[in-house]
């Protein structure tokens, strides 16, 4: 590692993170469709779905709605990353005496701090819509590290088609399949009434147990084996993800 | 030794291919010490996987490559110490003003005063005015200046312009010849691409031609004009003009 490598970091990372103060508008779209789902759920659907547990509904789907915030936020992670290597600016600092992978441990860091914004947005947003937890300090700081080892797996996973995609839109589509994954899982109706194949599915995708071990730690239920098995999932995918990211960065700057 | 010293570019026997596509088949030439030379071809000739290989951007299959006296491929944190790369397209930060654009420049080169450094280049490229405005508001030559202007900073010896004024109006061009011009003047070498035969005629003190992957001719405009039978006296007559050598010889070997 460069000796430089924690001072080139920094700087590049004020230059992401001001790329999203100057354009805040990319964590405004981000919280939006969250939010958006959010009040359809509660204020549409959400009366008419029995989910066997006692409390509210909003209290019931916000974890999954911050699952999908996170997963339509990384669209912006490869959208930045893209735009730099599209732009040549990427290939400037690979050509400078500057520790190579500060470029993209800096992009991985802006989308670590955008998503936590977006999160904590779309918290306000359901604290307003009558989400209410007595969680404690240490099952708080537990949701937060659930949340960021997330963001961090998915961050990963959109830095592969940030630096390999041809077009834009290639470089963000990747995020809809993630989107999506909430809906096959216990985020917003309990699996039971799935059938087979669907609840088989559902039940055994890394969704279900994260949002399963959010919700008992809002709840101040016991967590279980849940948060194990969401812990596995994060960290494994964070690690396949990170070694592929990795492979597809080396392929581009040899 | 001394001689190969001298040189700030030596490339010898340089071979790349991309898959089946044999793109440098064997280059050789040297670039003295505070010299204009230019790399003339027609697209896809191999010019800018040259100049990706020289600024340590890509590998090279066969062949060595030494630049301000280091191997590029073993030595390519000092190579990048020495080099600078302008590549194909203006390689600035859009959302970043002039001015933030020079500063992080000067920051991952880890220079001293960053902000004077910053002022100083303003000044020297006419960019003052337009320092605290976002570079997406500049015009084409502004942001090729700024460009260049960033390339400049640390005052590295050896400096790549790949196309340097592809898509620029004539006015831009004149701008961009004239600071290049002043470059070399001041001791820098530049190494230049270019498929307009103009550009190189007017700036470059040697010129080589690179046609299939093979340097064809190198020397300098009054030497390149010699292989050509000279003028006779007609009804009209005509000089051969770079063009002409060019096309004829490209002509000729393809």
């Amino acid at each position: 590692m460069s000796k430089h490598f924690f001072g080139d970091t920094t700087v590049l990372l004020g230059r992401s993170l001001r790329h999203i103060t100057r354009s805040p508008d990319t964590i405004i779209t981000t919280a939006i469709m969250p939010i958006a789902m959010m009040l359809m759920f509660v204020y549409v659907f959400g009366g008419a779905i029995n989910t066997g547990s006692g409390s509210s509904y909003v209290n019931y789907m916000l974890p999954g709605i911050l699952l999908i915030t996170v997963a339509s936020g990384i669209a912006y992670t490869a959208y930045r990353l893209f735009m730099d290597m599209k732009g040549g600016i990427f290939e400037r600092f690979q050509s400078m005496p500057t520790a190579r992978s500060s470029v993209l441990w800096a992009h991985v860091l802006t989308s670590l701090a955008a998503n936590l914004v977006s999160l904590v947005v779309v918290m306000l947003v359901a604290l307003l819509m009558g989400f209410r937890s007595g969680a404690g300090v240490l099952a708080w700081l537990s949701v937060g590290g659930i949340l960021i080892l997330f963001t961090l797996a998915l961050t990963w996973i959109a830095v592969i088609p940030g630096l390999s995609a041809k077009t834009m839109e290639g470089a963000s589509a990747f995020s809809y399949p993630l989107i999506f994954l909430p809906f096959l899982s216990s985020a917003f109706v309990p699996t039971d009434t799935m059938p087979t194949v669907v609840r088989v599915f559902a039940e055994n995708q890394p969704v279900t147990s994260i949002v399963n071990a959010i919700r008992n730690l809002f709840a101040e239920q016991p967590v279980g084996n849940d948060i194990w098995i969401a812990l596995a999932w994060c960290i494994g995918i964070l690690v396949v993800s990170y070694v592929f990211a990795m492979n597809t960065y080396r392929r581009k700057i040899s | 030794m001394t001689t190969q010293q001298a040189a700030a570019i030596q490339v010898h026997g340089l071979e790349k291919s991309y898959k089946e596509l044999k793109v440098l088949r064997g280059v050789d030439f040297t670039v003295a010490r505070g010299s204009i030379f230019a790399l003339l071809g027609s697209n896809g000739a191999g010019k800018t996987t040259a100049v990706k290989i020289l600024s340590t951007l890509l590998k090279a299959d066969a062949g060595t490559v030494r630049v301000n006296g280091f191997d590029v491929a073993t030595q390519a944190t000092d190579v990048r110490e020495s080099i600078s790369l302008t590549g194909q397209f203006a390689a600035v930060d859009e959302i970043l003003s002039g001015r933030e654009n020079l500063v992080l420049v000067a920051r991952l080169r880890h220079l001293r005063n960053p902000g004077k450094v910053a002022d100083d280049l303003l000044a020297g490229f006419s960019l003052t005015d337009a320092g605290a405005r976002k570079v997406s508001t500049y015009s084409g030559g502004m942001r090729r200046r700024l460009d260049i202007a960033m390339s400049l900073i640390g005052n590295p010896p050896v400096i790549f312009l790949d196309e340097p004024t592809t898509g620029l109006d004539p006015q831009a061009r004149l701008e961009v010849w004239q600071a290049v011009k002043e470059l070399a003047e001041n001791g820098t070498t530049v190494l230049l691409t270019t498929q307009y035969l103009d550009e190189a005629e007017h700036l470059a003190d040697r010129i080589a031609i690179l046609h299939e992957g093979r340097i064809i001719v190198n020397g300098t405009l009054t030497e390149l004009k010699q292989l050509l039978p000279p003028a006779k006296v007609e009804y009209v007559e005509k000089q051969p003009t770079l063009e002409d050598v060019f096309l004829t010889l490209v002509g000729a070997k393809g």
